[in-house]
């Protein structure tokens, strides 16, 4: 009788799912191809990618990363990098063009298709993620919050003054005079600060013509495309050795190692994995948003992010995909588009936007009230969350403390 | 009891899987193991009594690389696993329980019992994701051994598929069993496994400590409070008192040393 519940369920769960993707794939012909509702459902589905890679350190791992902008940043700066004139002096001012098509061939500055500045930026950010991870590795909970915090503020402030930074000339006497590395030139410096690396090239891809900012509907699938290799990737992990490892971590560490989880390899292929999702976005974004500047990389879209996480489920895929569309949608189209004027109505002199941060708070506050454990939350973490069993024998105040463990 | 150690196939040859040597532990001025020597040797079962605060449980994570040892050396065969992780350690063949049982809470009991089985599983990122063949079937023998190992340990079936949080303490001890043996030790450590059971598990559990020993072949290292348990099935005791060893030898010699019975009852029951 069961074995028949669970089968109709197992349906019912592969039925909604290619139901929402049909509805995905569908949704932008409802749309004009330049109207504002795509542009936010594009945003709305590069944020999902990001949710999903933190929630694979957060909510898998039980990593508490508080630094996950600096992913995003690294991405996009991969992005900015690789392909726009910001580097314009490279290769004597003839610039680099690796595939690519259309106005970006003929430019100076480095251009390389896509493709592969989206290889090279999950390169960048698994590399990233794994310096983040090491220095943490011996620390739990709040701590590990803390290192990620300041992890993610470093390449904040590097970003905003990388245009002081002048690597052209290192860069040349170092690596740049190697055979396929090309030169940066004397002027060349790390970021544009807050000004931004801006045009940058647009998605290029084989057989379809270059991406414009007036047709979003190929922006849009894109975006989709990147969100359902992600979910994939993401449910793979999650059902598997490794995700299974990341559990037993999370709720025993003494009792993992004890039982043959290496504690170092599980913990930062978390952050290599979770990162290279942030590496995917960032560089996606990069391109869409048509700038890479260093306002775009502040502390409070780490907390945007992890707020993603938390409202739909710690650990829960389809949770937080709901919680990524859900306050994206909030913060880019409800606060200022619908509810912006409402403050003044009510004769207060303020925009909504202003307190956009404040009312994630909120949204916050009301959930771990209501709902801790999210909106579609996550079988085992619900259990958790209700303190069955873990707490007690997890961390301190047991016979074992983990002592040089790494 | 000695009739068993003479039983036991081995013991003309006496080589010791896991050996301590002269292995100390000093946290801050307290010496909690002080220069220890111990071995375990092929096909027997070893006792470490002692009481509370005797250093046991910090000797038993020194042996599985849960601390690091002040000085001394733990050897494994005849390679120095000293300074070797836990995970090292397990693959290696060392396998324990522990005192309050440690299981994941929320994963069920075969999915407990698959964890003990990582060691000896490959399967890393890109496995995960592409899941070829060779990671399908590890996972499916993982899955199966798990079963295997929870039937050996005598868990009722319907509750494999059960969260371990939702499981009595008899249930639990035997799932923390199974997940140990499913690393394929070649030596088991466990720690005070009667704790908390009445003289009729105790005695269930003697029993089938002895089964695993038979069936597998393993070395076994337990602590044990139970004096009934110690007497009746170990091949040898070591008796710890205050960080240091004041006893060994066979269950009889070790329970008519008047520095046993000082440890246990005080001064002036000798």
């Amino acid at each position: 009788m069961s074995a028949t519940l669970e089968r109709v369920k197992g349906i019912d769960q592969r039925f909604l799912v290619a139901a929402a993707i049909l509805f995905a794939v569908l949704l932008p012909f409802f749309f004009d191809g330049g109207s504002p509702f795509i542009d936010d459902a594009i945003l709305a589905l590069a944020y999902v990618v990001m949710a999903l890679g933190l929630n694979v350190i957060v909510g898998f791992a039980g990593l508490l990363d508080l630094g996950y902008v600096a992913f995003f940043a690294i991405g996009a700066y991969t992005m900015g990098w690789l392909g726009s004139t910001f580097f314009s002096a490279s290769n004597g001012g003839d610039g680099v063009h690796v595939l690519v098509t259309g106005t970006a061939a003929s430019l100076p500055g480095i251009h390389i298709n896509f493709v592969l500045v989206l290889v090279a930026a999950v390169v960048m950010t698994t590399i990233a993620g794994i310096i983040i991870g090491l220095p943490t590795l011996r620390l739990r909970g709040d701590y590990i919050a803390i290192v990620t915090l300041a992890f993610g503020e470093i390449i904040g402030q590097v970003a905003a003054n990388g245009d002081q930074l002048k690597i052209g000339p290192i860069w040349d006497k170092t690596i740049g005079w190697l055979p396929l590395v090309p030169t940066l030139g004397d002027e060349a410096t790390l970021t544009r600060g807050k000004a931004g690396i801006s045009p940058v090239d647009k998605i290029d891809l084989p057989f379809t013509e270059p991406f414009t900012s007036l047709a979003l509907r190929p922006w849009y699938f894109a975006a989709l495309a990147l969100v359902l290799i992600v979910l994939f990737v993401n449910i793979r992990l999650r059902d598997s050795r490794l995700g299974r490892a990341w559990v037993a971590l999370r709720e025993d560490e003494v009792a993992a190692i004890s039982m043959g989880i290496p504690t170092v390899k599980t913990k930062l292929m978390a952050y290599g994995a979770g990162a290279a999702f942030g590496g995917i976005a960032g560089a996606f974004l990069g391109s869409y948003l048509n700038t890479v500047n260093a306002s775009q990389f502040e502390f409070t879209f780490s907390i945007f992010i992890l707020a993603m996480v938390i409202l739909g489920g710690l650990g829960s895929v389809w949770g937080v995909v709901i919680g990524a569309i859900l306050l994206s949608y909030v913060n880019n189209w409800l606060i200022p588009d619908v509810l912006n004027g409402l403050p003044g109505d009510l004769g207060l002199n303020f925009d909504l936007t202003q307190v956009s941060f404040a009312i994630f708070g909120f949204i916050l506050v009301i959930v771990m009230v209501l709902r801790p454990e999210g909106l579609i939350p996550e079988k085992t973490r619900q259990q958790e969350m209700h303190g069955i069993g873990t707490g007690e024998t997890a961390g301190a105040g047991s016979d074992v403390e983990l002592e040089e463990a790494t | 009891m000695s009739a068993q150690a003479a039983n036991s196939p081995v013991r003309s040859e006496p080589d010791a899987p896991i050996r301590a040597e002269a292995l100390t532990k000093v946290f801050g001025g307290l010496t909690a193991v002080d220069r220890v020597d111990l071995e375990v040797r092929r096909g027997e079962i070893g006792a470490v009594i002692g009481p509370n605060g005797a250093g046991k449980t910090t000797l038993f994570n020194m042996l599985t690389g849960l601390y690091r040892p002040t000085s001394g050396r733990v050897r494994f065969g005849d390679r120095d696993i000293t300074r070797a992780r836990p995970d090292q350690i397990t693959a290696l063949g060392v396998a324990r329980t522990f005192q309050n049982i440690r299981l994941f809470p929320t994963m069920t009991a075969r999915q407990n019992v698959m964890i003990g089985r990582h060691a000896r599983m490959k399967a890393g990122v890109f496995g995960s994701i592409f899941r070829p063949p060779w990671v399908n079937r590890e996972e499916r023998e993982a899955e199966e051994r798990a079963g295997d190992e929870l039937g050996f340990v005598g868990l009722r079936p319907e509750l494999i598929d059960r969260t371990a949080a939702s499981m009595s303490y008899g249930d639990q001890r035997r799932v923390e069993i199974a997940r140990a043996l499913a690393s394929d030790p070649e030596v088991l450590l466990l720690d005070e496994p009667t704790a908390g059971m009445d003289p009729r598990e105790s005695g269930e559990l003697a029993q089938f400590v002895l089964k695993i020993r038979e069936e597998r072949g393993l070395s076994i290292l337990l602590i044990e409070h139970d004096m009934k348990v110690v007497m009746g099935i170990s091949d040898r005791v070591t008796v710890l008192d205050h960080g240091e060893l004041i006893a060994e030898g066979d269950p009889q010699e070790v329970r008519q040393d008047p520095k046993v019975i000082e440890a246990y009852l005080g001064r002036g029951a000798a």
